[in-house]
């Protein structure tokens, strides 16, 4: 990976990475639920100043956030022509129907996609998995054998990606790279299921010779929660109050189910 | 740490779902401190009996047990004990090298105080001088090995396995493994048990050595000079390097003629445009001889001889077969290629190939493509570029081992006849007759690697590049791939192999070229 996407150092790595899993859903859950657009570009612009308060540069953010930018139009267009028609009509044609209703939608799904899109990528950016499964093990207490089993099991995937060029490779020096793409896929695909079985069971005893999943477990690290953590947390809490209090008070708010 | 003491009774396993036992009515002790070297035929269990020992063998779900194995006079359990296996990228758990080796820590419930100390001296004992927040990701095959002991280490286990530690090592890597291995038995707190074929490693360390049978039991059981006077042709014969009795190969009397059959100028290697693994000036394959490439871990060495066999597209410069062995015929294809904008070099993208008919052709870059091996048809590089890869299961493609013979054959549209031939003559020249219906993939290491070699042997391509041939093989298999490549190099085929090893350099390094380290 190139210098330019690494992960800036920001505010959030002072944060729990579980932390900011639940950041995420705390804002994410209100949006998902109600749909207008006060809301969705108020909280487009409290995660803009938030993330430069944070330290994330405008360049990272672009570089990060321009395939939901390029995503949210799309999502708007199709509720521009389809959407549940109301108001003013503009067009008619076939299915399509443009009308005041489905452009008022199409706007409030465009900020929405952005709204749900951007905190999510900003907070999910440069977590380190091993840190990850410290704090899903520790702070979470979900299962470490599941935990650590599936953090051994993520090292193993930079091999695969090597084995399978290599798979590649090697049937083009066996002579069948010129027709047959389905077949040899296949014959690929069955190689990497058996390695791939081959790997994780010697790995599987690697990790069991070391006593892995016998009993009680200590942690040679601890997972630190602590004010950081209950700063983002009530931050994330008051932003996406910000934002559905600022609907109410423009009339906009819309829940989907009303 | 208290050394353990090893006591097997009529020992046995049978692993679950099979008709055999793996191992089989072994009846022996190991006392507290011993050094003992566990040699046996391919298949004789060495490694099952590790395993035991180690107490990973599982429950009854997984196997069934016969007669008692215990340590210290219970059963075997990880921490008392304390295993390394044979592949360095397989046992590498975490992303750090502190986090790899308290992992041990962490399940035997150590308290988080005394972990850290521990990580430290076990990482200072295999003399693996790294920051605890290292990638485990940029260790050498060596230090890899060593992360291995030291997290096998930082739990003070009474009894050390080992499982070949050192069998898929370069030189260096085998010397820092030994070393530090013999640093840690020193003071005899330790109970060792080695498991390695290439004996002259491990002989001034171990102070017994143990012969399991084939058909079970212990044929032979004493200290390292007495096992190996009275025993070494027999152990030579199952495969043991026995010190004294070496391959018995002499290097052959290469010919004088070293008109090139591959060049390259200007060389530009690797995998992605973006990310080249190294440059290489100038280089020639003389035909008719045996090239062998040799260099540090991550140098290119791979990458050069994939490059150089066509089937990589280098990322800039040129790749050059003479035109003796390059395909006549006007019409040939290419690697589909992503043209990266404004450098004007290439990056692969897939093995699909297209009809090669986008740019026009003029005659100098017609010639230029006919020679460029990467542009070549795949069909094409079965009877010009033969490569047998470092891992034999990245290219099999059949379900029996026959059919893995006769794949290329068919591919070049051979009559039924001659393929069956063809393929029979190979079995017996394997000696892979007998598994001629077995399934490619549960073939034993040293069956796969002659199966590997086979695949390319039977379209007898012109030049035949080997990727770590030897890597891990037993005295047998060796000396069988020797002979192989040997009569390749006879029968005029040049040969280039990517290699670390010491003996194949001396029989078959008739033209050597050494790939500088990268900083």
């Amino acid at each position: 990976m190139s210098l330019s996407n690494r992960a800036p150092h920001t505010l959030l790595d002072r944060v729990n990475p579980v932390t900011r899993i639940a950041a995420a859903v705390i804002v994410s859950l209100p949006l998902l639920v109600t749909l207008d657009w006060v809301s969705g570009a108020t909280m487009v612009g409290i995660v803009l100043v938030a993330a430069l308060a944070l330290g994330f540069g405008v360049g990272f953010i672009t570089r990060r956030v321009w395939p939901v930018l390029a995503l949210a139009p799309l999502a708007g267009l199709n509720m521009a022509l389809y959407g549940k028609p109301g108001g003013a009509v503009h067009v008619d044609w076939f299915l399509v129907h443009v009308t005041d209703n489905s452009l008022r939608l199409a706007v409030a799904v465009m900020l929405r996609v952005l709204a749900l899109g951007m905190p999510a990528i900003l907070l999910f950016t440069g977590i380190d998995p091993t840190d990850l499964a410290d704090g899903l093990a520790q702070v979470w207490r979900l299962p470490a054998r599941f935990v650590l089993g599936a953090l051994a099991g993520f090292r193993l995937i930079t091999r695969f990606v090597d084995d399978w060029r290599s798979l590649a490779l090697a049937r083009r020096a066996r002579g069948l790279g010129d027709t047959g793409a389905v077949r040899r896929w296949a014959t690929m695909a069955f190689a990497m299921l058996v390695i791939a079985i081959r790997r994780g069971s010697k790995l599987a005893t690697a990790m069991e010779a070391r006593g892995f999943g016998t009993s009680r477990r200590t942690w040679a690290r601890e997972s630190p929660i602590g004010r950081p953590d209950a700063v983002l947390v009530v931050c994330s809490v008051l932003a996406v109050t910000i934002a559905l209090v600022a609907a109410v008070g423009a009339g906009t708010f819309w829940a989907v189910w009303s | 740490m208290r050394p353990a003491q090893v006591r097997l009774d009529g020992w046995g396993w049978r692993h679950a779902g099979r008709a055999a036992w793996a191992v089989t009515s072994v009846s022996l002790r190991i006392e507290p401190g011993e050094r003992v070297l566990l040699l046996g035929a391919s298949g004789a269990g060495k490694s099952t009996l590790l395993h035991a020992l180690a107490g990973v063998l599982g429950t009854s779900d997984e196997g069934e047990q016969a007669g008692s194995l215990t340590v210290d006079g219970e059963r075997p359990r990880p921490g008392r004990s304390g295993l390394v296996m044979q592949d360095p990228d397989a046992q590498t758990i975490l992303a750090r090298v502190g986090d790899d080796v308290a992992f041990g820590l962490e399940n035997l419930a150590v308290p988080r105080d005394e972990i850290w100390p521990r990580v430290r001296t076990a990482l200072a004992e295999v003399g693996l001088d790294l920051p605890l927040d290292h990638s485990t990701a940029r260790l050498s095959g060596g230090q890899r090995q060593r992360l291995a002991l030291a997290g096998a280490l930082a739990m003070r286990p009474g009894l050390l396995l080992l499982d070949e530690p050192t069998a898929n090592l370069d030189p260096d890597g085998v010397e820092e493994v030994r070393d530090a291995v013999g640093r840690l038995v020193d003071d005899r707190q330790t109970t060792l048990v080695i498991v390695e074929h290439r004996i002259e490693t491990w002989l001034a360390l171990v102070d017994r050595v143990l012969v399991l049978a084939a058909g079970g039991g212990v044929v032979a059981d004493g200290p390292p000079e007495q096992v190996f006077s009275a025993h070494a042709e027999e152990l030579a014969a199952l495969g043991a390097w026995v010190p004294g009795i070496g391959h018995g190969l002499v290097p052959r009397v290469p010919p004088t003629s070293r008109d090139a059959v591959l060049s390259a100028h200007d060389l530009t290697i690797g995998y992605e445009a973006d990310r080249p693994v190294r440059t290489v000036t100038a280089l020639d394959i003389p035909g008719g001889m045996s090239t062998t490439l040799t260099g540090a871990n991550g140098s290119g060495k791979t990458t050069l001889a994939l490059t150089l066999a066509g089937l990589l597209p280098a990322l800039s410069g040129h790749v050059e077969a003479s035109p003796a062995i390059s395909p006549a015929g006007p019409r040939f294809t290419m690697l589909s290629r992503r043209v990266v904008a404004s450098h004007g070099r290439f990056a692969m993208r897939s093995d699909e190939t297209t009809t090669y008919h986008d740019e026009p052709v003029t005659p100098p870059n017609r010639e230029a493509a006919r020679t460029d091996p990467a542009r070549w048809r795949s069909k094409d590089l079965l009877t010009r570029l033969g490569t047998v890869f470092q891992d034999p299961e990245h290219q099999f493609v059949a379900t029996t081992v026959a059919d893995e013979l006769a794949i290329g054959l068919r591919a070049l549209g051979r009559p039924a006849a001659e393929i069956a031939e063809r393929v029979a003559e190979l079995l017996d020249q394997l000696h892979l007759t007998r598994l001629a219906r077995a399934n490619p993939f549960t073939l034993s290491g040293g069956e796969k690697r002659r199966l590997s070699v086979g695949t390319v042997l039977a379209t007898s391509p012109a030049v035949m590049f080997l990727d770590e041939p030897t890597f891990g093989q037993d005295r047998r298999t060796w000396i069988d791939l020797v002979r192989l490549v040997t009569a390749q190099l006879e029968a005029g085929t040049t040969v280039v192999s990517v290699t670390h090893d010491r003996d194949y350099l001396d029989l078959l390094g008739e033209h050597h070229i050494h790939l500088e380290a990268l900083s």
